[in-house]
């Protein structure tokens, strides 16, 4: 009996055993044939699923970084640079005012649905995005559309921004002429978001009609935007299936692409959302590369001989400071011990990706705007001490508030960041109460209405204009900071209605030696956000502004 | 026993109830609201104060719960804030991946945990009965997200045997019928994709079933050595009944009552498991989804999801209570 | 028979199963004792748990460092994979701030040991009165009775039937990330299993012939509950808490892990410290492995005396 008993143990644990490891060979064996031919789909893995196919609903980078490999705007960076370049539009003028904007249009350019572009096509999108209606006009469908060209033909929520759009004119088949009423630092930098890329005019019908099922008291996505089939622009690439139980959205070469053909026939993007799972599904050869890597990981995987670019540096990384909610903060002399507590370079030295920099102004040293002469404010504990002794608060107790589970691109490890950062301020004898919140929706709420004395925030810009970053925080009065100073707020303003670059570059430097002689907050620094590839793959010109562009991609 | 499914049925209705209006007075203290969740870091007052607008979230509590009542007599669960599509359609996208999961899990759990914890009592005190007790302790004191990672870090990072992430390889083919991938792929005759799925199933199911194996190994060892000193056990032996027989028929067959309870009660823990097996093997369920809407203060998937729970659980335990009625005549309900 | 006996029935079924219960109250435990002395499994348990709570109590004053002292944080660099594992300074090397490791797990036993107390007590407490009031309800209070307990165990059913982890990240969610919030999600999470277990236990102890006995002697119901039916249903409730220490210290991991767990960076705890390392397991697996072993030991610890103490509280499943 003995016997039976542990034959039949010993036949299931076989079975088991036999189960395993048959389907484990099966699908090696797969993966094994596969590689035997040419690759012809290169994987890459993101951190979140995109919210639609349709840019211009959209305003994160997780969905960009899938349509803009199917959708161009009228003007492009440069591969890998923050210069402006043409895009669909070869060349592009602007008046002296900055108002009557004219694109030259590439000729020859097909739509994913085989439409032609031309300047009707240019205009109906814009149209198309000035007209939107309902759902349409919150924030959470058209951000970039607000951001860039104010409200809509007819706004709806009377705290909706003024339109700035005037209109959109065809001059001829290949002048598309674009009119806004006031000249914005945001332009021509706008243009070329993804967000306002150039959609086929057939979809745009297509698209109009659907709008009409948007339902009062939610924010539906149409059904256009969540699967492939409508949406169609220019890219090298175009989308053909959206599988969201699989988080997987595949895009195929374009073969009637105007420019350079893609190199790889298949691109797939998949979600992987922590850092070690897409670290891991690269070194299982799961995936051909991913974005955001852990600073930690990028040594580690270099070493193993993974292709590790570095991305110029395009944001900005800094503790706030919320005057209004720990009144010692009104005083210069506090906001300047602090500045002065923190070792940044220590940061940088340890905790940031390689090529991060420290910050001296609330800038990145890439863009135009950037200034020399701004006031310094160099790790000196002694000196800080003294500060606070000068301003009497000795005892200072600060409420320091960092997020938690979230990594941003200028903050890899905030908790981390966060440590340091305290052990540096007590030491300058600041008593420091730490406060951690989920970054979504907790930190963010809490920030914003300036409930947290100390914060660590930070931004990355979406296009090369100064304004999109200091204009972001110091235009006006801002909960956030919680100070009103018009000398500050004169400086940031003065160039953003200028119509001319040069002229705005020269207004933003002197907003950044007024900014940092008042010194609202900490500028910590600027770093890249890590992009890694596989071994065998000729990775695409890295972007600081993480706009690369996979058709470049190719394997060895 | 039509009777018994009808009264539990309508038994459901004021609990739904119920329950419906301590989710939203629970969902009123949650801080903050979607439009954060929306925007980030870009999100300004006054999107904030539009984007909850639009979502008709200024409203008093009793409004929104109104709407909401209204719009569950029109089967209408509403529609998610973070993805913008029906909730409805979301969970018919994502419950498919983590039942799969959980009963593959549940499989793996009772194929190898019912005959485990059999033999574990049938050979009390023996190295197979040391072996399975102190195996099933030390499994359920292993966090499910450590075990999960090892288990990936060994299989599918070291010795690259399994896929390390998600429900299919890139590639497969596969045709989208119920959202079960496997069955998908066994009703259009695309096996290789059932296989795939299949393949990407096996480790996170084997890290989801760690716990209920530890608990069904005790749990039937446990019971068998129970029944197999009872009366009509040992009747049933002196009668001169074949081992085999008593073994099978009174034994198991008894022994397998508190089992079938336990497997109903550990629907519950599945879906727990689920959220960090999902998350380490970004498994596109519904486990990894629920857990984004908490943070993204979804509110209508939490309340639809948290109705459908509720739901699911009183049609499982009908089903236990049927079972039950299967395997012991003495409680069969006529 | 009719339905509701026949469910009825399936439930008690269950839960006597889950609890075997003999009924006399002072004599059992006083064998149950005894035959733990003589168990390897509750020794084994036992000593693990001496172990954890001399650590838990002396850790922080025999620690060699700060555990929060950024002491060697020029020597480790994160960004660069590059870590100081053991060495004679630093018996378990430096973590990815240059603190040193061995100081903070010492002093993380002591809050791993708080968040599971804790943690149990608010789920027993909370538990053991709704459990209780429903136990009292269904033996004692007749048809009415039987109503009030149907409504309570309907809603318990709900809440075990809620996930978990879930539960706990939303109760997290409502009250901010705190330690109080950790303790608090994850005692929640265990009321539905302490009220489940000394209602059925209680139920189970109604029908027995020294309630009845005591009943038709005319004794006060409440007299009745409180003196005879609570005392011995006790055994499967303590048992439980035992075991639910070693749930909550895992339970604590998890939340930790998915981003809830204590905040304070001030205080080392096994899980937050476990969920950081991971990110560096690649460069320094130990990071990950101390906290990790702590974590699963102390968790065995309490398994096995909990599992030695059911079963030394039921003879039949001696091992």
């Amino acid at each position: 009996m003995r016997i039976t008993k542990s034959r039949v143990a010993r036949a299931i644990t076989a079975a088991v055993a036999v189960g395993l490891i048959a389907t484990g060979c099966s699908s090696e064996r797969d993966t094994d044939n596969k590689s035997d031919g040419k690759k012809d789909t290169f994987v890459f893995a993101g951190a979140g699923d995109p919210a639609s196919l349709d840019p211009a609903l959209a305003s994160d980078g997780e969905t960009f970084r899938v349509t803009r490999q199917a959708f161009e705007a009228l003007l492009e960076h440069e591969s890998g640079g923050t210069d402006l370049v043409g895009g669909l539009a070869e060349t592009w003028s602007s008046n002296d005012k900055g108002t009557v904007w004219t694109f030259n249009l590439r000729k020859g350019v097909k739509f994913h649905d085989g439409e032609e572009l031309n300047a009707a096509a240019v205009c109906a999108n814009y149209d198309h995005w000035f007209n939107w209606t309902g759902t349409y006009q919150s924030s959470a469908v058209s951000y970039y559309w607000q951001t860039i060209l104010g409200g809509f033909a007819k706004n709806e929520d009377k705290e909706a921004p003024e339109a700035n759009y005037k209109s959109c004119t065809a001059k001829d088949e290949n002048t598309a002429v674009i009119e806004v009423k006031e000249p914005s630092a945001n332009l021509p930098g706008g243009f070329s978001l993804n967000a306002l890329a150039i959609h086929s005019p057939k979809a745009i019908k297509e698209y109009e009609k659907q709008e009409a099922t948007a339902k009062g008291d939610a924010i539906t996505y149409p059904k256009y935007s969540q699967e492939a089939g409508t949406v169609a622009g220019t890219g090298p690439y175009k989308i053909v299936k959206w599988n969201k139980g699989n988080k997987e959205v595949t895009l195929e070469r374009f073969d009637d692409y105007w420019g350079e053909k893609a190199k790889i026939k298949n691109l797939v993007f998949r979600t992987i959302d922590t850092e070690e799972g897409r670290r891991q599904a690269l070194q299982a050869g799961d995936i051909d590369g991913y974005d955001l890597v852990a600073p930690a990981d990028v040594k580690t995987l270099e070493k193993q001989g993974y292709v590790v670019p570095t991305r110029g540096v395009f944001n900005l990384f800094y503790v706030g400071m919320s005057q209004g909610a720990n009144k010692a903060l009104k005083k210069k002399e506090v906001r300047q011990a602090i500045a002065q507590a923190i070792d940044k370079e220590n940061l940088v030295k340890t905790q940031l990706p390689e090529g991060g920099k420290v910050a001296d102004q609330f800038m990145p040293d890439t863009i135009a705007g950037y200034s020399k002469k701004v006031a310094q404010y160099p790790y000196d504990t002694a000196k800080a001490k003294d500060l606070l002794k000068k301003a009497g608060e000795q005892k200072l107790q600060i409420e320091f508030c960092y997020p938690t589970e979230v990594t941003r691109p200028y903050m890899p490890a905030p908790q981390d960041l966060f440590e340091l950062m305290k052990a540096d301020l007590e030491k300058a004898g600041i008593t420091v109460k730490p406060k951690a919140m989920k970054w979504n929706p907790d930190y963010i709420d809490a920030v914003q209405v300036g409930s947290c004395a100390l914060h660590l925030m930070g931004w990355t810009g979406d296009f090369n204009d100064g304004y999109n970053f200091i204009g972001t925080w110091f235009a006006g009065f801002d909960k956030q900071w919680g100070f009103k100073d018009k000398k500050v707020f004169d400086a940031v303003n003065a160039g953003s209605k200028m119509g001319k670059a040069e002229e705005r570059t020269a207004a933003y430097e002197k907003a950044n030696e007024v900014i940092m002689d008042y010194l609202p907050g900490v500028p910590v620094s600027s770093s890249p956000p890590a992009i890694v590839f596989g071994k065998n793959v000729n990775p695409p010109n890295v972007s600081p502004l993480t706009q690369e562009i996979f058709a470049e991609t190719s394997f060895k | 026993m039509l009777r018994l499914v009808v009264r539990r049925l309508l038994q459901l209705i004021p609990t739904l109830l119920g329950l419906s209006v301590l989710l939203f007075l629970w969902l009123n203290r949650l801080p903050g609201g979607p439009a954060s969740a929306i925007l980030g870091e870009k999100a300004t007052e006054a999107d904030v104060v539009r984007i909850n607008r639009a979502l008709g979230l200024d409203q008093p509590v009793h409004v929104q719960y109104w709407r909401f009542l209204k719009r569950i007599f029109e089967l209408d669960l509403g529609t998610s804030t973070q993805t913008g599509q029906p909730v409805w359609d979301e969970f018919v996208l994502r419950f498919p991946a983590t039942v799969e999961l959980s009963l593959l899990a549940i499989l793996i759990a009772v194929a190898v945990g019912v005959p485990l914890g059999y033999f574990a009592a049938r050979n009390r005190g023996g190295w197979l009965d040391v072996t399975a007790v102190s195996g099933s302790l030390v499994g359920i004191c292993i966090p499910v997200f450590f075990l999960a990672l090892i288990l990936k870090g060994i299989f599918a990072v070291k010795l690259g045997i399994f896929p390390s992430y998600g429900r299919l390889s890139t590639g497969i083919n596969a045709t989208d019928v119920t959202g079960f991938a496997v069955l998908d792929g066994i009703l259009t005759g695309e096996f290789d994709a059932s296989l795939d799925a299949l393949h990407h199933l096996i480790l996170p199911s084997v890290a989801l079933a760690s716990i209920p194996l530890a608990v069904i190994v005790r749990m039937t060892r446990a019971s068998v050595l129970e029944v197999q000193d009872e009366d009509y056990v040992r009747t049933a032996e002196s009668k001169g009944l074949k081992r085999s027989v008593v073994r099978g028929r009174h034994v198991l067959r008894n022994a397998m009552l508190p089992v079938v309870t336990a497997v109903g009660l550990l629907t519950g823990s599945l879906l727990s498991g689920a959220v960090l097996t999902e998350s380490v093997f970004t498994f596109g369920g519904i486990g990894s989804f629920i857990w984004t809407a908490i943070n993204g203060r979804d509110y209508p998937v939490l309340v639809g999801f948290i109705m459908f729970i509720a739901l699911t659980y009183v049609l499982i335990n009908l089903l236990v209570d049927l079972a039950y009625s299967l395997i012991d005549p003495r409680v069969r309900v006529h | 028979m009719s339905v509701a006996t026949k469910t009825d029935k399936i439930q008690r079924l269950a839960e006597l199963a889950a609890t075997k219960e003999t009924a006399t109250g002072a004599s059992l435990w006083r064998e149950a004792f005894r035959r733990l002395k003589h168990s390897k499994m509750a020794i084994i348990g036992a000593v693990i748990i001496a172990l954890f709570i001399v650590l838990a109590i002396v850790g922080p004053y025999i620690a060699p460092y700060s555990p929060t002292a950024q002491t060697w944080r020029g020597e480790v660099f994160p960004n660069r994979g590059e870590f100081v594992g053991a060495r004679g300074e630093n018996w378990f090397g430096l973590d990815h701030l240059g603190r040193d490791l061995f100081s903070r797990f010492l002093v993380g036993a002591r809050q791993t040991l708080l968040v599971g107390i804790v943690a149990t007590t608010i789920g027993l407490i909370i538990g053991f009165v709704i459990g209780g009031l429903a136990g009292a309800f269904a033996t004692l209070g007749g048809d009415t009775g039987k109503r009030i307990d149907s409504v309570i165990m309907r809603f318990i059913d709900i809440m075990l039937a809620m996930p978990s982890l879930l539960l706990a990240v939303s109760i997290a969610a409502v009250m901010g990330q705190s330690l109080t919030a950790v303790m608090i999600a994850v005692g929640v999470v265990q009321i539905p299993v302490f009220a489940r277990l000394l209602r059925g236990s209680m139920l189970a102890q109604g029908t027995s012939d020294y309630v009845l006995a005591a009943q038709s002697l005319g004794l006060r119901k409440r007299r009745i509950v409180l003196s005879q039916v609570i005392p011995n249903s006790l055994s499967p409730v303590i048992v439980q808490a035992t075991l639910s220490l070693a749930t909550a210290i895992i339970e604590a991991a998890a939340l930790s892990y998915l981003g809830l767990g204590n905040p304070d960076p001030a205080i080392p705890e096994w899980g937050v410290m476990l969920t950081q390392a991971q990110r560096f397991f690649d460069n320094a697996p130990m990071m990950a492995v101390y906290p990790a072993v702590g974590i699963i030991i102390t968790a065995l610890g309490f398994t096995l005396l909990g599992e030695a103490m059911r079963e030394a509280l039921d003879p039949k499943l001696r091992g």
